[in-house]
């Protein structure tokens, strides 16, 4: 088994802690773009990441341009358009949610309409619409409320809209003029 | 060397997105013949609307939202039969099953019935049925089974799509056992005036049917 450490190694940037920072690789195209990505990606997770706590309640409009942990209680409307939400395991949030992702470890009453995806971990919680092009519900979840995955029109938000229209035609008298202006 | 190791380590992250749940101890896959054709049916509709009943399984969810294209709503019925149960009101479950659904008439061009129906008593399955009818739209199908023996220690289940053949059947604990057998005509009354378009009998001696709301009803 000793040898599996070392045959996982090599994807180095995967392995958070105590791992050398990867090394753009001459002749590798991208590679140097893959460590700029990782180095970022460190960042987001160790610096843009503002938590709201327990004990804090919110009435109102939350606005934001980075990354967001709620484990305090959020009545009202949350955008993060292009950031994650993480609902806590003891986030309470009664509230219409948009962002790039929402990962729901919490409660969550409301709809949720994220660009990317949706994830309710175990003992998560949702009642309400989930508009994404990706949804996981893990076993022992609870959701009531409906799912819209917006086939196969997930990389451009704008565009999904207007492709899933004249996908119905005949239902839709009005759509065909609006695409074309 | 490292792609054998690397069999090991994908295998629990896997079942959480889209690909079929990790099989549990109690676990049983079962083959399935309706389902293939509700599936059909579901792909032939531009942008289909469809009612689970069962307890929320997120593979399925990617199942029919990812695959399929599917509209889902997740109205967990067997959740309720199960309250119901543990709070001794079973009696207000024909009721209660009356207001339940807030789909308008029509709306739903698909029902994930499962097996639902051998939980019921007459009156509640009768509301359920009703209603049931009522938001389906014109040719609409239905896809339920029915257990044909008697009446034994049959548990809840969580039925996970494995593919359009065959269901991963996985019993959960709840003290609401399985009602009385019913009769193929029992069946097509309770669901009037659905029509039954398939209907096959399995080997573990459960009655797989697919309704149809026919041509002639408008959305009532």
């Amino acid at each position: 088994m000793w040898k599996r450490d070392e045959s996982v190694r090599p994807p180095a940037g995967r392995d958070a802690m105590g791992v050398q920072p990867p090394v753009p690789q001459a002749g590798v195209p991208g590679a140097a773009a893959q460590g700029a990505d990782i180095e970022g990606r460190r960042h987001m997770e160790t610096r843009d990441v503002v938590n709201i706590g327990k004990s804090v309640v919110i009435k109102g409009e939350l606005n934001g341009s980075e990354d967001l942990t709620v484990e305090g209680h959020v009545e009202g409307r949350i955008e993060l358009k292009d950031h994650v939400l993480t609902i806590g395991p003891h986030g309470r949030i009664k509230a219409e949610i948009h962002a790039k992702s929402v990962i729901i470890l919490g409660e969550v009453t409301g709809n949720i309409l994220a660009s990317e995806k949706v994830d309710i971990r175990d003992n998560g919680s949702v009642d309400g619409d989930i508009v994404a092009p990706r949804v996981a519900i893990a076993e022992g979840a609870h959701f009531r409320g409906s799912v819209d995955m917006q086939r196969k029109s997930a990389p451009t938000p704008p565009a999904s809209k207007v492709e899933a229209k004249p996908a119905a035609p005949p239902a839709a008298p009005g759509q065909p003029a609006k695409a074309g202006a | 060397m490292t792609g054998f190791l690397s069999r090991f380590g994908q295998r629990r992250g896997a079942d959480h997105d889209g690909v079929p749940e990790a099989a549990g101890a109690q676990d049983t896959v079962v083959g399935t013949k309706a389902l293939r054709k509700f599936i059909q049916y579901l792909k032939s509709r531009p942008t289909p609307v469809l009612l689970d009943l069962g307890p929320v399984v997120g593979s399925n969810i990617s199942f029919f939202g990812e695959q399929i294209g599917c509209k889902i709503f997740v109205e967990d019925l067997f959740a309720d039969i199960d309250r119901h149960e543990r709070e001794g009101r079973l009696s207000e479950l024909p009721a209660f099953l009356r207001t339940r659904f807030p789909q308008p008439p029509g709306s739903v061009d698909g029902v994930l019935c499962w097996n639902l129906f051998d939980f019921l008593d007459r009156p509640s399955a009768q509301a359920a049925a009703e209603q049931l009818s009522r938001v389906l739209a014109v040719n609409g199908a239905l896809f339920g089974f029915f257990g044909m023996t008697r009446p034994s220690e049959v548990p809840l289940t969580k039925f996970i799509v494995v593919d359009d053949a065959n269901l991963r059947h996985r019993p959960y604990s709840s003290p609401r056992m399985r009602q009385a057998v019913l009769q193929n005509r029992d069946i097509t009354r309770l669901f009037e005036p659905l029509r039954v378009s398939d209907s096959f009998l399995l080997k573990n001696n459960v009655r797989e049917i697919l309704f149809r709301k026919p041509d002639y009803m408008n959305s009532r």
